[in-house]
């Protein structure tokens, strides 16, 4: 499993190489000048253009490219023209927020989801289905901003139990209790992702109890509730893995609405504000850090399918 | 009192709201160490029957509406869900058609053995892996203290129905019911399964029910035999019985369509046509639409069962004739 690691590792190369280069020409595809932006609309065409020059904006794009690409891979990503800070340390701090608001999300929707799911499948038909079922319809489809405004309206202004924005660092004051800034965020991120895991857990589930083999499993007498989670939610679960590796990638790329209602320091409004800014350095290096996550992670499922699923060599 | 009674068995479908009877009025014994076989094409409601016994219809679509299933002294349709799980894979034990498919992918193959052992014996995990070893050794599988660390995909289809087998056999059944246990198998490796089902039968006097739609199979291995056709027992007798006489005209063409050794087709079609479905509705024998001996009779009124001649029962009006 280690080398077969390393080389996937390897065939990443390539990959990123193609996905910087992409990454690249659409963030200079972007519309404005991050010079004239920078200045502010008193600023006289002159002054522009020697900001431009002094960032290297001037130069032919192949040029900047490849100026960037050699940092790159000397591990400097270049500098915020917004912050005036290396661009690995602004991502830095937005990417504690945004791990640390994923892996609370995640860990709601494996509680929340996989026991939900289960008992939606081994009830199916009945207003226990029905009620689960309907329920996870819902929750799929409120609208995040909705539901994080609404978690504010109650438990923050009017039961007063959690702070309604922002997330002090776990190295600032208050430590590991500042965790609570992040309870109703990941809430409100939690509920339509939980959602689809319920469906898909059910799915899946009902799937594999079709299957021969758990007709077997209950000629051997044993008790349904062993023969629901050893046989049918363990080899359910091997479609359900994939969608956990994916939907902890998004959780960090896409949680831009959850992150902007509750004025988090996230990844995700790092990478919007920084558009609107201009910001090239920064919009690069966010990106790629995105590529290299879903990468990972596909590599992650694809380790956890091998060990889910003794069908499955890796090669 | 025999070890299995099934009597007036009927089993229903629920389709588009409605009750259609796929299995009618089918009783019968079987003894310590004798093999039953049950013979009919495909969709005259043997595996149903099976299932029943066994307890596995479960569903709300398939369920048993009348009759009796005794074992072993026990009404076993009138036990709690638990008592008759004590029962499933213990003293009752059930091998499928789909050995690629009946194990679990997912776990080895002996963890699979181990599970069904401690499900109805005290025994620690190792005890019971010492079984496993012992039980694969049983159905000839080579090296078994090796292969019980096997995955279900890593065998082929025989050895994975001489698994089902061990696992079957675990806890020394007294009933072991096979649904068309080699259908899917080579023919080299289907006799290869059926001595050994024969020599671990002599072996642990077990009781078995073999389902087949081979006429051939069933004439060699089985003390008695069952012939259905669309959900009713239409022949049973002693094998010797029935092979002397066949009375009922479906077991004629049941007998005419055994694969012919030399010959170019290896399938002779002796009967026309199919097994009707059970949205048809029919009155009269089930089999008359297929029959070279149909009467208006036939058309009209169910043939009852008779005893044509001792122990030698038929459902036909025209009980033994032949075809002019
Ligand atoms: N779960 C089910 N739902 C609806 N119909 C079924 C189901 N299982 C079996 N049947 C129908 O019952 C009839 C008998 O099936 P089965 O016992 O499997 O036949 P056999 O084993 O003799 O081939 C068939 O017509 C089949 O279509
Ligand atoms: S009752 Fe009539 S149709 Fe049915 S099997 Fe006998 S002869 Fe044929
Ligand atoms: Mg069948």
């Amino acid at each position: 499993m280690l080398a077969y690691t390393a080389k996937r590792l390897l065939t990443l190369i390539p990959t990123l190489l193609a996905a910087s280069i992409l990454v690249f020409l659409f963030v200079h595809l972007i519309p404005g000048d991050p010079a004239a932006i920078l200045l502010g609309d008193t600023a006289t065409p002159e002054e522009v253009a020697q900001l431009s020059a002094e960032m290297g904006f001037d130069r032919p794009l192949h040029v900047q490219y490849f100026i960037w690409l050699g940092n790159v891979l000397q591990g400097d990503l270049g500098t915020s023209i917004f912050f005036r800070q290396p661009v690995l340390s602004v991502i830095g701090s937005g990417a504690e927020t945004s791990i640390l608001l994923a892996s609370m999300t995640m860990i709601w929707i494996i509680l929340i989801g996989l026991p939900i799911g289960i008992l939606s499948a081994t009830r199916q038909g009945t207003w226990i289905d029905q009620i689960t079922s309907s329920g996870a319809m819902l929750a799929a489809s409120i609208p995040t901003f909705w539901l994080g405004l609404y978690l504010i309206m109650i438990f923050s202004v009017t039961l007063g139990w959690f702070p309604s924005s922002g997330f002090p660092s776990l190295s600032d004051h208050g430590g590991i209790t500042n965790l609570r800034y992040l309870l109703l965020p990941s809430l409100t991120l939690a509920a339509p992702n939980a959602a689809l895991i319920v469906r898909l857990v059910r799915a899946s589930m009902l799937d594999v109890s079709r299957e021969d083999h758990v007709r077997t499993a209950r000629a051997k007498g044993l008790h349904p509730t062993r023969v629901a989670i050893k046989h049918i939610f363990r080899n359910a679960l091997i479609a359900v893995a994939a969608a956990f590796g994916f939907t902890f990638a998004a959780l960090i790329s896409e949680a831009v609405v959850t992150e902007t209602v509750f004025s988090l320091p996230g990844i995700g409004r790092l990478v919007v504000q920084s558009i609107l800014r201009r910001d090239y350095p920064v919009i690069q290096g966010v990106i790629l850090v995105i590529v290299v996550l879903y990468m990972v992670v596909n590599l992650a499922v694809d380790l956890a399918y091998a060990r889910l699923d003794p069908r499955v060599s890796l090669k | 009192m025999a070890l299995l009674e099934v009597q007036d068995l009927e089993i229903a479908v629920r389709t588009k709201g409605k009750l259609l009877p796929v299995v009618q009025g089918v009783s019968f014994d079987v003894d310590d160490n004798e093999t039953l076989g049950i013979v009919g094409e495909s969709g005259c409601g043997k595996s149903l029957t099976a299932l029943a016994i066994m307890g596995l219809l479960g569903g709300t679509t398939v369920r048993i509406t009348g009759g009796n299933i005794r074992f072993d002294g026990m009404d076993l349709l009138t036990l709690s869900d638990g008592e008759r799980r004590s029962i499933m894979g213990n003293r009752m034990a059930m091998i499928f058609q789909e050995p690629m498919t009946s194990l679990n992918p997912v776990y080895r193959i002996g963890d699979q053995i181990i599970e069904n052992i401690r499900q109805h014996q005290k025994m620690t995990n190792a005890q019971a892996r010492d079984r496993a070893v012992e039980l694969l050794s049983l159905v000839r599988i080579p090296n078994p203290s090796e292969r019980v660390d096997s995955f279900p995909h890593q065998m082929s289809g025989g050895q994975r129905q001489r698994v089902m087998i061990a696992m079957a056999l675990s806890c020394d059944p007294k009933l072991l019911i096979a649904d068309e246990p080699t259908t899917a198998l080579d023919v080299t490796v289907q006799k290869e399964v059926l001595d050994l089902m024969a020599d671990l039968q002599t072996r642990m006097g077990t009781a078995i029910v073999l389902i087949s739609h081979d006429l051939g199979v069933i004439s060699e291995t089985c003390d008695k035999v069952a012939v259905m056709y669309r959900g009713r027992v239409v022949e049973a007798a002693a094998t010797e019985n029935l092979f002397a006489e066949l009375a009922h005209p479906y077991t004629r063409g049941l007998l005419n369509s055994i694969p012919v050794v030399d010959s170019d087709v290896d399938w002779l079609e002796a009967i026309p046509g199919r097994v009707p479905t059970l949205e048809e509705e029919l009155t009269g024998c089930a089999f008359h639409p297929r029959c070279a001996l149909v009467t208006k009779l036939c058309a009209t009124s169910v043939p009852q069962e008779t005893e044509y001649k001792p122990g030698h029962s038929v459902r036909c009006h025209f009980s033994g004739k032949v075809a002019p």
